[in-house]
């Protein structure tokens, strides 16, 4: 193996690093229309008249639209395979408003100015109606989010638009409440997590045009290409084969792009104006109008033997998924399935959940995608437990963890055992470098400061299991090089790097001499796209099943060219030998073009049956200023299980980025709304994410294990690094100060309030 | 209104209108590598040199730029390579949308500030964003390309 597990550079590299026109807007035709939006300002509103003669009369107006000009098909924005089990309760736009931010019109013109204008000039009779903003009485409330008869869920999640419910269910496994009963500790607690923006650093942002075909070409910064293809068609009420997807280099997606948020405006204008169009979210409408992780709140009930068994767990969550149901039933699935199966020898757990509809900014996918919500509750939960019972957070983790070959709680829908599991030596690797045995609870530094430390685990899944789809097509070319057709969406991540490195390994060839390609949904095979930890794993699979049947594409035609029979021939990556005599690759090229009939081009796709969970530890040195209760991560370790890392540097780095974004979870970033339902934290300046000097030291390793069902025995690694720090730095927090944060994200004013509070109680 | 300024190294005439930022007219005239990611003054994408100096292209009028050698990533390529290489090999550039903002502050900074401590690096680039790489794997392409510079010119100094 030359390639797999070496840190290579990624194939777009030297591209980034020089600044070349590579992303959506450097992309754009100059001729482009603008496409900007009215937005609705109230949070629960209803279109009552709307006039925009004015508007169009502005010059270099090309159109405006309003809800008067859709489609009346409702549809989710999800990117999620068909049939989506987010329901379908979308329109482009509705006279219905239902948050701040809702669209009201599209307005297209020649420049920004013009459209600027138009967008003023339009005059809009609201009548305003109380909105539900608080998502404790959503639930079978009075206000309705979607009374509307169209409204349909899909696929039975428990989802009822007269009741506010976008999902709901309980899922139990044993009698939960006796073992809890029979439990020498039991917690009790609840824990509540904030919405946050990926924030991304390229918002969200799409270019139209039409071909000489007639057909809708969509160049977008998206990570679901097929999906968008699919979603636009339903939208605007056309064949999807009227629409051809194109994803060049994007800026970065965290699952802010799983959600089709920007592609139906650019689109519905270019398909109604049949002129080029493109849409650029300002960094403020990508505050409002995005598609940010879901508040959760979660009540734990957690019960351990004498000995720090964990035996029994009770999760309930309550999802707060906004105006619209994106991703809100699969969201709230992972805040239980990924957090319960920490525990192995759970003998009985309980998970239920609603999730409701609420007049706030419509929730979606963001990187762990319910998991971080809830193992920072489960985590939580468990340190609680492991203080209740005078044992050190580690050693109760020890206890319990995921061992490979054992149980996976919850989880065994779509896993059985793990069967490939390093936690064991995750953990025992994180204490050394976190040197915990010394450092555990606290140490007071002498300086009005006091600095603790934390521990958690977690696991996210690779792909979704029995769904996702990875595809890959590889061919050989006339000059004996490959090209690696991908559907998957590379958004920074490395995977076209990641994936050639499998293909350059798989055919025994220098990974120059792969070319990737990717994505047009007219040419790359169909792939579900890059989502739920899936490519590494799916779509790598389906690139190894790919070269190993090209392999025998190229010994059949290889020995065809020798008269020799094709079982008796071998290829070594530069030549097919058949005894002593041997034909290179290139000239095996070269035949595939001149009077051929053995396709040299073979498209493989996949899905796994199950989905394999990586694994991690996560340890937090916080530093907390006695007087304002300000906290600072000095120190962060990570160990990570990933299976085979395929790219090491690669991994660290998703590991690192993941453990920031993190820190920023737990520390600063919270989307807040006023009364009236205005978000607060609508830019950078209210909207705090890390910079390089609120991340402290982020120091990674990986215990790499083998996974059988993976690629190269590789699992996933992208989501997981983002689950340990809301728990491992609210513990760190807890040991230094005694103060106990259960809702998100850990200010200074709380743990200066929870030290005055308990020095008072003292 | 008339503008006449230096891109790059060639004298650019242009007719702007008064409220039009640095930003806009750089990407007018193909200086594709600068960003855009915020309204604020906070993300440090659009940063270019004007007279050697970092600024925040977007808020800085075009108007401003008068007379003034504005310098675009376009204008530096051999040397965005040269330290790119380093951040590629940490395979720190991830999306690279953040990637020239902060390597144009980078090049001011090594005019600016000589051999820096750490502290000082962190606060010169505390003003560049980034999301993808949690700013380490930076860190480390910065550190191994200032001791490659400095080792660099001892050689220079040997010769
Ligand atoms: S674009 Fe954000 S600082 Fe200039
Ligand atoms: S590399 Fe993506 S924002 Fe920095």
């Amino acid at each position: 193996m030359n390639y797999v597990s070496r840190p290579v550079r990624k194939k777009d590299a030297m591209a980034l690093v020089t600044g070349k026109p590579v992303y959506t807007n450097d992309l754009a035709p100059k001729d482009c229309l603008i496409v900007k939006l009215l937005r609705s300002p109230y949070a629960n509103a209803w279109v009552e008249e709307i006039r925009t003669d004015n508007a169009s009369r502005v010059e270099g107006i090309a159109a405006v639209f309003t809800y008067k000009d859709v489609p009346q098909n409702r549809f989710t924005l999800a990117g999620q395979t068909y049939p989506e089990l987010s329901p379908y309760d979308r329109l482009i736009m509705d006279p219905h408003l239902r948050y701040v931010g809702d669209t009201v019109a599209i307005v297209a013109g020649e420049t920004e100015d013009a459209v600027d204008k138009a967008l003023k000039r339009i005059k809009v009779k609201y009548r305003v109606e109380e909105p539900v903003l608080d998502m404790h009485k959503a639930k079978d409330g009075p206000i309705l989010v979607h009374p509307e008869d169209n409204w349909e869920a899909k696929v039975p999640v428990g989802a009822d638009n007269r009741r506010n419910l976008c999902a709901s269910a309980v899922e139990e496994s044993g009698d939960v409440d006796k073992i809890l009963s029979e439990c020498a500790y039991t917690v009790d607690q609840t824990y509540h997590t904030k919405a946050n923006q990926q924030t991304m650093m390229e918002t969200f942002r799409t270019y139209c045009y039409m071909d000489y075909f007639g057909r809708l070409n969509v160049v977008s910064s998206t990570q679901i290409p097929f999906h968008v293809r699919r979603i636009l068609g339903t939208a605007l009420d056309i064949p999807s084969s009227k629409v051809r997807v194109i994803k060049p280099r994007i800026g970065g997606g965290f699952g802010a792009k799983q959600t089709s948020i920007s592609e139906i405006y650019p689109a519905f204008v270019t398909w109604k104006t049949g002129r080029p169009s493109k849409i650029l979210f300002s960094r403020y409408e990508s505050q409002i109008s995005g598609s940010p992780r879901h508040e959760m709140e979660i009540r734990v009930r957690a019960g351990a033997d004498e000995n720090g068994i964990v035996r029994a767990l009770d999760v309930y969550t309550l999802s707060n998924g906004g105006a619209y149901g994106e991703h809100g039933p699969t969201t709230v699935g992972l805040s239980g399935h990924k957090a319960i199966a920490l525990y192995r020898h759970t003998e009985a757990y309980r998970f239920a959940y609603d999730v409701v509809y609420t007049n706030v900014q419509s929730a979606g996918a963001y990187r762990g995608y319910g998991a971080t919500q809830g193992i920072y509750a489960v985590e939580s939960a468990v340190n609680e437990l492991a203080h209740k019972m005078g044992m050190d957070p580690v050693k109760i983790r020890e206890l319990n963890m995921p061992v490979q070959g054992g149980p996976l709680p919850a989880y065994d829908g779509v896993c059985k055992t793990a069967a490939s599991c390093t936690m064991d030596q995750c953990m025992e690797r994180a204490k050394e470098m976190m040197n915990w045995d010394e450092k555990y609870p606290c140490r007071d530094m002498g300086n009005g400061k006091v600095r603790g430390v934390g521990v958690a685990m977690a696991m996210q899944g690779s792909s979704i299991a029995g769904i996702d789809v990875g595809g890959a097509s590889v061919k050989l070319n006339e000059d004996g090089s490959y090209t690696l057709g991908l559907g998957c969406a590379d958004m920074g991540t490395g995977c076209d790097t990641i994936l050639a490195q499998m293909a350059a390994d798989c055919l025994e060839t220098p990974l120059d001499n792969i070319v990737v390609f990717g994505v047009d949904t007219d040419i790359s095979p169909y792939d579900s796209g890059s989502y739920a930890s899936a490519t590494t794993y799916a779509t790598g699979t389906a690139v190894v099943n790919a070269c190993r049947e090209l392999r025998e594409k190229i010994c059949s035609l290889g020995a065809l060219m020798l008269e020799s029979d094709p079982a008796n021939v071998d290829f070594d990556g530069e030549y097919v030998y058949a005894g002593e005599n041997k034909v290179s690759l290139r000239d095996i090229a070269v035949r595939g073009t001149c009077g051929n009939t053995q396709e040299l081009q073979v498209t493989q796709t996949y899905s796994s049956p199950i989905s394999p969970p990586p694994f991690m530890v996560g340890m937090a040195e916080v530093e907390i200023d006695k007087e304002t209760g300000s906290a600072k991560v000095v120190d962060y370790v990570a160990v990570v299980d990933c299976g085979t890392p395929i790219n090491p540097n690669l991994v660290r780095v998703q590991a690192e980025g993941g453990i920031a974004q993190g820190i920023g979870m737990a520390l600063y970033e919270d989307i807040q709304y006023s009364k009236k339902g205005v978000i607060r934290n609508n830019s950078f300046m209210q909207y705090k994410i890390p910079t390089r000097l609120d991340i402290g030291d982020i120091c990674v390793e990986i215990k790499g294990s083998y996974e059988p069902s993976g690629p190269f025995g590789a699992k996933s690694v992208g989501e997981l690094v983002i689950d340990t720090p809301c728990p491992a730095i609210t513990e760190a927090i807890y040991n230094a100060t005694g103060v106990r944060v259960r809702e998100l994200p850990a200010t200074a004013e709380k743990i200066a309030m929870g030290m005055l509070k308990n020095r008072l109680e003292k | 209104m008339n503008l006449s300024f230096w891109l790059n190294g060639k004298l650019c005439n242009d007719e702007v209108e008064p409220g039009m930022m640095l930003l806009e007219l750089l990407r007018t005239k193909g200086c594709y590598s600068v960003k855009c990611g915020c309204e604020t003054s906070n993300c440090g994408l659009c940063t270019v040199l004007m007279d050697d100096r970092p600024v925040l292209s977007c808020s800085v009028p075009a108007l401003r730029a008068e007379g003034k050698k504005i310098v675009t990533m376009e204008g530096m390529q051999k040397e965005a390579e040269e330290f790119g290489s380093f951040l590629a090999d940490e395979g720190a550039e991830q999306c690279g949308f953040c990637n020239p903002g902060f390597i144009m502050n980078i090049f001011a900074m090594e005019r600016e500030l000589t051999d820096p401590t750490e502290e000082e690096i962190q606060e010169y680039l505390a003003g560049n964003l980034c999301r993808c790489s949690g700013f380490v794997g930076q860190t480390r392409s910065i550190r191994k390309y200032l001791a490659y510079k400095e080792s660099q010119k001892k050689e220079g100094i040997r010769e």
